[in-house]
């Protein structure tokens, strides 16, 4: 029996009176890869923004593994582990120092964050950049560092706000196969934001999300069957298009 | 939450202050070389102008020196507040500000754990400073280094409280400029860092007035009279009070309810 990861009802949030996120609702299982497809400017940001607590919801309720995020924070957030678009590590700190830092921030002992920073780089193959600073890693590998760092503290639900934002074609494959392996081999629910439409593949579940309202939710494929569209671009676009 | 867990997360605070602070050698010396150039130039040129009569906690007429070095340690905290606003403004701007905020930790404790981390910073560089100012004939008892430990971190807190509020306030580092002009500055002048408030006294009520509800002059006068190895209960009070004002100013500004991180937060 799966249980939902992360469980959202009718959640809102509104810049003064412009409207970012209406009654947005989503339901995502353990071990399913959840992409969330919608245009600059959908409210893509605005949603992780609200599920890591850096805004509070103007209505509607999230719940992460059964607990309320905004009532029960500390159970819920020790579930979660985040990407952000913009990336977030200290560039003057070292590899590893960034990670014991994100362990400390979660209250886990010293000498156990020494063996998950060493578990964690060795699966993103980083083990010999322990050590560098981030300054001097090249895009690909500070996301593999975030993605370690996310993964640090063993979280159920990883959220991934544009992860693969910047870096090129091979690289942003390798990093959303990699997320693919730990839903698959980990049981991890993973929310992929992106505004790319290649990053979702026919059997994902999906979302399209444009200007703050959901257009589309489901498995793709049946998405694309149930809007007689020809594959995802033509979905997407058929339901992102100005109304005439 | 164990309490293990929470002990961890403020050691983790503290490692990554040091860290940065090893990183930052310029930030120290340019913390050291500004209060030195106060003490070495400024004082010089001052000693004749300024007569120091006998005020407490000093039991005999001291050199003007020996009168500006609490003034000079509390310039080092001052800046330290402010670089440490500073950091955490380019923090936010940069994004690994919202590391910190998306710990199951409650975000009043890291906010804690994060002035208390850099105000122990601050007080290496105060340390520095007061050893350096033995070669100026700057010579409290030796219990007054002991003293001056808790004495400079209270004034350390609020003004590194002052620089966490100042950082939720403050919308893009290019505003940070406003912050030494308008909050630096006028804190620094209008104390008892300088000149003695009777002195201000003499010149003009009003601005002595303000020199007195400044709470900077009380963190001055608290290091003053621990160096001495007297207490200052006023300038304790006035400080403690300060500080958890600022304090809860700060973690108020980093509710999210408050809105005050709405700006950095919104996007695509």
């Amino acid at each position: 029996m799966t249980h939902s990861a992360l469980h959202i009802e009718n959640l809102s949030y509104y810049y003064g009176a412009r409207c970012a996120l209406d009654k947005l609702k989503l339901d995502i299982s353990e071990g399913v890869f959840f992409g969330l497809l919608g245009p600059n400017g959908a409210g893509k940001t605005t949603l992780m923004s609200l599920l890591t607590r850096l805004l509070k919801p103007a209505s509607g309720e999230i719940r992460v593994f059964d607990y309320a995020l905004h009532k029960q924070a500390s159970q819920a957030m020790r579930n979660i582990g985040v990407v952000f678009q913009q990336s977030t590590l200290d560039l003057d700190l070292s590899v590893a120092q960034n990670l014991a830092y994100h362990g400390a921030l979660h209250g886990i002992a010293p000498r156990e964050v020494r063996i998950r920073i060493k578990q964690e780089l060795a699966r993103f193959e980083l083990s010999d950049r322990q050590h560098e600073h981030v300054r001097n890693l090249n895009g690909g590998h500070r996301r593999r560092v975030e993605l370690a760092r996310a993964l640090l503290h063993r979280p159920k639900l990883l959220l991934l706000d544009e992860a693969s934002a910047g870096l090129d074609i091979d690289t942003r494959a390798s990093l959303n196969q990699h997320v693919r392996t730990l839903c698959r081999e980990d049981g991890i629910a993973a929310l992929w934001t992106t505004h790319l439409i290649e990053e979702i593949h026919s059997g994902d579940q999906l979302l399209i999300l444009h200007g703050g309202r959901s257009l589309a939710q489901g498995q793709t494929q049946s998405l694309i069957a149930q809007h007689g569209a020809a594959d995802l671009p033509a979905l997407f676009s058929q339901l992102t298009r100005p109304a005439a | 939450m164990t309490i293990s867990a929470y002990y961890f997360c403020f050691v983790g605070i503290l490692k990554r202050e040091m860290y940065r602070f090893v990183q930052q050698r310029s930030r120290f010396l340019s913390s050291l070389v500004r209060p030195l150039l106060w003490l070495a130039v400024f004082a010089a040129g001052f000693r004749s102008a300024l007569g120091i009569s006998i005020i407490p906690p000093y039991e005999t007429y001291i050199t003007y020196e020996v009168y500006i070095a609490p003034g000079l340690i509390g310039i080092i905290l001052l800046f330290n507040g402010m670089q440490s606003s500073l950091s955490m403004v380019y923090d936010r701007e940069m994004g690994s500000m919202r590391v910190l905020l998306t710990s199951p930790i409650p975000r009043a404790y890291l906010l804690v754990c994060k002035l208390l981390a850099t105000s122990l910073v601050s007080l290496f560089q105060v340390y520095a400073f007061i050893a350096i100012a033995r070669l100026f004939d700057i010579t409290p008892p030796l219990l007054g280094y002991v003293y001056l430990l808790p004495a400079a971190l209270l004034p350390a807190l609020m003004l590194s409280a002052l620089g966490l509020f100042l950082s939720s306030v403050i919308r893009q580092l290019e505003n940070f400029a406003g912050v030494m002009n308008f909050i630096v500055f006028p804190m620094f002048f209008l104390s008892s860092a300088l000149y003695p408030l009777w002195k201000m006294r003499e010149s003009n009520e009003l601005i002595y007035q303000i020199c007195a509800l400044n709470p900077f002059t009380h963190g001055v006068e608290l290091i003053r009279f621990a160096l001495y190895g007297q207490f200052n209960t006023q300038a304790f009070v006035v400080c403690a009070t300060t500080t958890a004002a600022f304090m809860a100013l700060a973690i108020f500004g980093y509710d999210p309810k408050h809105g005050l991180l709405k700006r950095k937060a919104g996007g695509g």
